[in-house]
């Protein structure tokens, strides 16, 4: 059952970042990429109908972790109260933005509200990619299960670790590595969504965003075997698993060639795909711990620790495997009706 | 100032806030199902329109509902974690089925309902506005079956690691204290809706401007605030309170200031709760009334304070009694003005009558209030517990997580949610008066081109 759940909670992770992701990319990009106003609009409107249904993942997903794993839930949540906390009001501060943008029509207004969008999306991924490093690395548990980390200590990650460390931050380039991915993924989105000399612009930008993320990916997966080898273990025990970091490289090819075949969709879904392998083989890689302590390996947050009572899951999977069903039937029904380039001007709002 | 307090409020002011915009998309999305079947029936160009313009104020709310919503369920793990801890393997369930069920219906069918009406067929369009409405609604019924069990625990078990356990589904979800709950508190949500749109109609009739839209949302926000405003007393708030009367006997105290017991207990209709002394002072007070309420005689005894022990006594007694009364005397006035309404509505004159328009549109923030203090009455009047009877609220709160450090992320909060408010404001002060007519094509937007 805790295996079940525990990629069950992954899953869920995975769709957030995979769906989420191109919205927060495409909120860095319309600083960079949208020179006039209708190109902003274009640029906004590609997210309009979706960026609402992509959020609904991280709340999904967050009832479920708190379902499965309640210690987990309590533990990691309270712990990381700092920076969830910024991380909400930069969601906030993004939503805001957004919907403000499509009521008000003076320009210095419009200015100010497109870089709080662009600059809270841009946060956004540097602290998600921030939170799955301090997973990754692990953070200083209490005996009784608790923690409480503050913003920094004295980077680097020991025993006594902050959020930010050489590792999440500066050498390890977890949080830079999301960042561009993530801004990756949101330009590929554009290429598909937009047309004219946006499109263009944007799939020039790829090239140079995909270098980076090749890069920054090779690093962290390095710095991430040196601040936590154990995260190997689990590819030597079922040595067919290193099939993840192959499936990482054909991602990235993906991207790279269907980008120059101007096949927008494919390189679109390389990237999803790509996101998804990172991920699962973060997953993979911590498996099955949930929380690594960096006091000691016994005081770890694992699967079987933090699993709810038996009953409780056996009908969760019920009801779950019902709803998400239900919910990919309505995620897929709208993007189909969404299909297609944007037209500005045209959509009712 | 205590940790404890300090995680309380933080909870209560970012939830107090939330609860300003889904009570009116609740209450907005069954009034939009009714302006949509209209004009799908009538092909009434009008009725669409209305429909629109009352879809831009619901996603506004929607918007602003689903940013301050995040926190809420973050903020049982963040300043909750002992509570979750414990508690994930019974509340976590509805909360994950909120998301699952609701949230991913109900973003998926809003998209499609403002961005897609000219993708769609008009049946479709409808049916997108039917599923925005059953979304929400579905949305407020988890997080009632989430209360429900906190204030009425069912269908648990406990595992040798202190954890709660859910026995059986069905009874966490038929709860029966939470459909009484849910049955008030979306009638409390309908009430809200039918006052701001008859609160814009007698807007625009004061104004006299608009006047074909003002009758539409009269007549739409008269007829469901009338059906509403009696509903929400009789019998949903009346089967409520005897249930509550029933399994939190010191909630009832707190909520009536009884602090004696007395056999034909009176209702204390004005008065001041005096916790050094006893009593109620300048009472004025209808008696044998409480015991009729509870127990359908007048001369049943109903329990007070005395006969419970000091340290199970709400902890803000006078502020759970003022709550409660503020509550109950607004939902006597909203049935008065809604009446009154709903006749003059019947006899044809309602929209002549300046001085009913006026008190409608008067009355339009007091809905909020009501259900604000409602909620205060719940959630005080199950306090010093926090899962009534198996867990206090001192038990449940992060202490990894410093006083200090709760009150800046509140004060944060406070912050970023008063500039909201007054950007809430704004919008949707620029939507009413911009009114339902289509905009013209702005000049701006084509020199951009």
């Amino acid at each position: 059952m805790g295996f079940i759940w525990f990629w069950l909670v992954a899953v869920m992770i995975v769709g957030y970042v995979v769906l989420d992701g191109f919205d927060l990319g495409v909120g860095v990009l319309h600083l960079f990429l949208a020179r006039t106003e209708a190109e902003k609009r274009a640029t906004l409107a590609s997210i309009g109908p979706v960026w609402d249904g992509n959020e609904v993942w991280l709340l999904a997903g967050g009832g479920t972790l708190y379902f499965a794993f309640p210690l987990l839930y309590a533990s990691a949540f309270s712990g990381f109260y700092l920076p969830l906390m910024i991380v909400l009001w930069l969601l906030i501060l993004r939503g805001i933005s957004l919907e403000l943008r499509n009521h008000i029509e003076v320009g210095v207004w419009r200015a100010l509200l497109d870089a709080i969008f662009g600059l809270a999306s841009g946060l956004l991924t540097i602290f998600f990619g921030a939170a799955l490093a301090n997973v990754l690395r692990g953070v200083p548990l209490q005996a009784d299960g608790y923690f409480f980390l503050p913003l920094w200590t004295n980077w680097q990650p020991g025993v006594h670790p902050g959020i930010l460390d050489w590792y999440t931050v500066i050498g390890g380039l977890v949080a830079l590595t999301a960042l561009t991915a993530l801004t990756l993924h949101g330009a590929l989105w554009l290429t598909i969504k937009t047309s004219g000399q946006l499109e263009q612009r944007a799939r020039k930008i790829v090239t140079p965003l995909w270098l980076l993320v090749a890069l920054l990916t090779v690093v962290s997966l390095v710095a991430t075997m040196v601040v936590r080898p154990a995260s190997l273990n689990n590819y030597f025990n079922y040595p067919f698993t290193f099939i993840v970091p192959v499936g990482v490289i054909a991602a990235l090819a993906g991207v790279w060639l269907f980008n120059r075949k101007a096949q927008p969709v494919k390189a679109f879904l390389s990237s999803c795909f790509y996101l998804f392998f990172m991920l699962a083989g973060a997953c993979w890689g911590l498996y099955p711990t949930l929380l690594p302590a960096t006091t000691g390996a016994d005081r770890d947050i694992t699967m079987s620790n933090a699993l709810s009572g038996p009953h409780t899951l056996a009908v969760g999977l019920v009801w779950w495997s019902f709803g998400m069903v239900l919910a990919v039937g309505y995620v897929v029904f709208v993007y189909g009706k969404f299909k297609g380039k944007v037209d500005v001007g045209s959509e009712a709002h | 100032m205590t940790s404890e307090l300090i995680h309380r409020l933080h909870f209560a002011f970012t939830i107090t806030f939330h609860y300003l915009f889904p009570q009116l998309t609740m209450g907005l999305g069954l009034l939009i199902v009714a302006l949509k079947t209209v004009a799908l029936r009538t092909g009434s160009e009008q009725w669409d329109r209305a429909a629109r313009f009352w879809g831009r104020i619901f996603a506004i709310n929607f918007v602003f509902g689903v940013v301050t919503g995040i926190p809420m369920e973050f903020e049982f793990g963040t300043n909750w974690a002992r509570f979750a801890r414990l508690s994930g393997g019974v509340i976590g369930q509805p909360l994950a089925m909120e998301g699952v069920f609701s949230f991913f219906l109900e973003s998926a069918f809003l998209g499609l309902f403002l961005y897609g009406e000219k993708r769609l067929s008009r049946l479709m369009h409808w049916f997108s506005a039917v599923m925005v409405f059953v979304g929400s609604w579905i949305s407020g019924f988890f997080i009632i079956v989430t209360d429900a069990w906190m204030q009425h625990p069912v269908a648990y078990d406990r595992l040798p690691n202190g954890q709660f356990q859910v026995l059986s589904f069905w009874q966490l979800l038929l709860n029966p204290w939470g459909l009484l709950q849910y049955a008030h508190n979306m009638t409390g949500a309908v009430v809200t809706g039918s006052f701001v749109m008859s609160a814009v109609g007698a807007f625009y009739l004061l104004e006299r401007h608009r006047e074909e839209y003002a009758r539409i949302f009269l007549k739409v926000g008269v007829i469901s605030g009338v059906i509403a405003s009696v509903l929400i007393i009789f019998p949903t708030g009346d089967l409520h309170g005897k249930y509550v009367a029933r399994y939190q006997p010191a909630a009832i105290a707190g909520m009536e200031g009884l602090f004696k017991t007395e056999a034909g207990a009176g209702v204390v209709l004005m008065g001041q709760p005096n916790e050094e002394t006893g009593q109620i002072d300048n009472p004025i007070v209808v008696n044998d009334l409480l015991s009729f309420l509870i127990y359908g005689t007048t001369k049943a005894e109903v329990k007070g304070l005395d006969q419970i022990p000091r340290d199970q006594w709400p902890t803000a007694l006078p502020l759970l009694y003022y709550a409660y009364h503020i509550m109950a005397g607004l939902g006597t006035w909203f049935v008065l003005v809604m009446i009154v309404a709903a006749f003059l509505l019947w006899r044809g004159s309602l929209y002549r009558s300046r001085w009913i328009l006026w008190a409608l549109l008067l009355s339009f923030p007091l809905p909020y209030i009501a259900n604000t203090a409602g909620w205060m009455t719940a959630e005080l009047g199950r306090q010093p517990w926090l899962i009534y009877g198996l867990m206090r609220t001192s038990e449940g709160y992060s202490n990894t997580v410093s006083a200090s450090n709760g009150l800046f992320t509140l004060l944060g909060f406070m912050g970023l949610y008063l500039l909201m408010g007054l950007l809430f404001t704004v919008l949707i002060y620029r939507e009413i008066s911009e009114g339902p007519e289509p905009k013209i094509p702005a000049a701006k937007a084509a020199h951009a081109d």
